[in-house]
């Protein structure tokens, strides 16, 4: 399963992600990291039945965790199918097909939220903030 | 040679035995039988297009109160409506945003609720004349209610345009959508093979009087459209078309975050065949449509051009900017562009639509002028002070502390032995740092990421720059990072206090 891990400044210079992985012997499978000086931000795999222990671990060394289990929702009614959001999801979760109809595959979704700005027509929300 | 006439097709539309084929059908036709045997063959292309035009809105007449009210100000939903004419008419506008929704919702989510068959609230209010005696009224109407719902759009179908990226560090949110930082994204609009203009760029089929299909209703075109730049291949379309009949498939309140509101309009303008130059020019395809990608991280009416680019480039889902791919986003939707052309054929073949030769043709070789500013660009050399006072990285925050005393400047900047800047000290800064007990030298307390300004820029796009980063004062810097002057939101607000 997906997960998010925000990691803030006061913790931001520590292996903490390394730590949680020797001290549980559970696996991360990073698929996208952003840092900058105030924080970091990380997506991960990790496997469903683990999650607990991970989560916790990494909690306990400061850093917050999300479950990335409410992915994009798309409304097929308000939608136009102009694309525009096509180039602004970093993991590629829409497309055009060969007629021009827009495809949308949620389970790459990381909730970052470009998309729900960059929509002109409403048609794109996440779960907890809008 | 080919000859018919808009007579000759209409008696083919009435008998049923017309043959209308799409633009995008039309570029295959020519390509196998050559533009002379497409125009014996073929009596109507059908284009269509799907997007943002905020140029966009609608006249309304409401009907007189009893008693009777001369509006001074309208009011729909909250939104604004123009009523600088007779007693009961207004014009409501796409992009004119609510008084208490803000950009949540503006003039054309008005129209969309009206189509919609929704009723909307009404406020106008008056001074009240002896013919006109009342002051306010306030009530619901619906699209039935009124006597004509009339959509007149100063500016729309734009021939191409240009496509959109940005080459700054931060996200923009621009009508060209969010443009992701360090050319992250392309954005673009139009629909290229499908574009009426550029199907006719000639205007040899296209103006005046021309019937089309616009929002799902037949509509027509009044003349050349505002900005109208026919010499660059930038022709726009003025419309009007009968609100009461079009449908929310092809009409659509739109939100840019960061911008405001639009309206996404559906047109399609069928093109009689007479000759085979008509023919020839109906075979345009998205390669042979051409624009250019422009650099919207600079705030100036020329933004640079990066590079040209093609509509099949840009639908391709990615272009090439500086050796790098860079996804591409369309603004306006392909697939109900098609949908318009497909929609207008089959009105055509059905005999419920006709088509018309313009009864004047529209503006060739035309370019639109910039504004003329008699009050001359204020740029930053013109406002900056030049007599400043820097402080080196390595003094003490006991010698910033004094200097900001001695001269009273709240920002100073920070320079290295060089000279050059390095960062900023504020007063702030150092009463932090005081409070902290840190006496250490300026360069542990001071900011390193400086907003900095250059002597050339306007003043109006530094001011910007200041809002966005929420700061009050800005380094000006040469090329070489040597600061030479200051330039504060106090200098800005005595020049703009100075003009009004
Ligand atoms: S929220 Fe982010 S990751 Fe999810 S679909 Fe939108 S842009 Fe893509
Ligand atoms: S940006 Fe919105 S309207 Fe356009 S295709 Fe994506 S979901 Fe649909």
């Amino acid at each position: 399963m997906k997960i998010k891990i925000s990691i803030s400044s006061d913790v931001v210079t520590k292996p903490i992600m390394a730590e949680s992985i020797l001290e549980t012997g559970i696996l991360l499978n990073i698929s996208q990291a952003h840092f900058d000086r105030s924080h970091g931000e990380v997506v991960a795999d990790v496997d469903e039945d683990r999650f607990d222990i991970m989560c916790k671990s990494l909690t306990n060394k400061g850093a917050k965790v999300t479950k990335l289990d409410t992915p994009i929702m798309w409304d097929e009614n308000e939608c136009v199918e102009c694309s525009a959001c096509v180039s602004v999801c970093p993991t590629k979760v829409f497309s055009l097909d060969d007629d021009f109809s827009l495809q949308v595959d949620e389970s790459k979704c990381i909730q970052c939220g470009t998309c729900v700005d960059m929509c002109p027509h409403h048609a794109l929300s996440l779960g907890n903030n809008s | 040679m080919v000859k018919k006439s808009i007579h000759d097709i209409n008696s083919k539309i009435r008998d049923g035995s017309v043959n209308v084929v799409t633009a995008e059908d039309m570029v295959h036709i020519v390509g196998e039988l050559g533009a002379e045997e497409a125009a014996k063959e073929v009596d109507v292309v059908t284009t269509g297009t799907f997007g943002a035009m905020c140029s966009s809105g609608v006249w309304l007449n409401f009907g007189h109160s009893e008693p009777p009210i001369k509006m001074q100000k309208v009011f729909l939903n909250d939104v604004e409506a123009y009523t600088g004419v007779a007693a009961v008419d207004a014009f409501i506008g796409a992009t004119q945003l609510s008084e208490s929704q803000g950009m949540d919702y503006g003039g054309a989510h008005v129209i969309e609720d009206l189509i919609r068959g929704k009723s909307v609230h009404l406020r106008a209010v008056s001074h009240g004349t002896d013919c006109y005696p009342r002051k306010i009224i306030d009530t619901n109407l619906s699209l039935d209610d009124m006597n004509q719902a009339i959509m007149m759009n100063p500016r729309n179908a734009y021939q191409k345009y240009n496509a959109a990226t940005n080459s700054t560090k931060s996200t923009m949110h621009t009508y060209m959508g969010t443009l992701l930082p360090s050319f992250g994204n392309v954005t673009y609009s139009g629909a290229g093979v499908l574009s009426p203009l550029s199907n006719d760029p000639d205007y040899l089929t296209i103006g005046t009087g021309t019937r089309i299909f616009l929002g799902g209703a037949q509509g027509y075109i009044v003349g050349q459209g505002t900005q109208h730049s026919s010499g660059g291949g930038f022709g726009t379309l003025m419309l009007q078309g009968d609100l009461k009949h079009m449908s929310p498939d092809y009409i659509r309140a739109a939100n840019f975050t960061g911008y405001g509101t639009s309206l996404y309009v559906g047109m399609g303008v069928p093109i009689p065949i007479l000759n085979e130059q008509i023919a020839q020019a109906t075979a345009i395809s998205d390669a042979g449509v051409t624009t250019k990608i422009l650099d919207y991280g600079i705030p100036s009416r020329d933004r640079p051009a990066l590079r040209d680019v093609t509509y099949a480039q840009l639908r391709s889902g990615c272009v090439d900017i500086n050796g790098n791919d860079v996804p591409t986003s369309s603004l306006s939707s392909f697939k109900r562009s098609r949908q318009i052309a497909s929609e207008l054929k089959e009105w055509i073949l059905r005999g419920e639509f006709f088509v018309s030769m313009p009864v004047e043709r529209l503006p060739k070789d035309v370019s639109a002028k910039p504004m003329k500013q008699t009050e001359g660009i204020a740029l930053v050399s013109d406002i900056m002070a030049v007599n400043i006072i820097t402080i080196s990285k390595d003094a003490s925050v006991y010698d910033a502390a004094k200097t900001i005393m001695d001269t009273e400047f709240n920002h100073l900047p920070v320079v290295s032995s060089g000279n050059t800047l390095v960062g900023i000290v504020t007063a702030w800064d150092i009463s932090k740092a005081v409070s902290q007990n840190k006496f250490d030298l300026v360069e542990g307390i001071m900011t390193r990421k400086v907003i900095t300004a250059s002597a050339d820029e306007r003043v109006a796009v530094v001011a910007r720059r200041m809002d966005q980063n929420s700061v009050s004062a800005m380094p000006v810097i040469d090329r070489e990072g040597h600061v030479i002057g200051m330039i504060t939101s106090d200098d800005i607000s005595k020049l703009f206090a100075r003009r009004s």
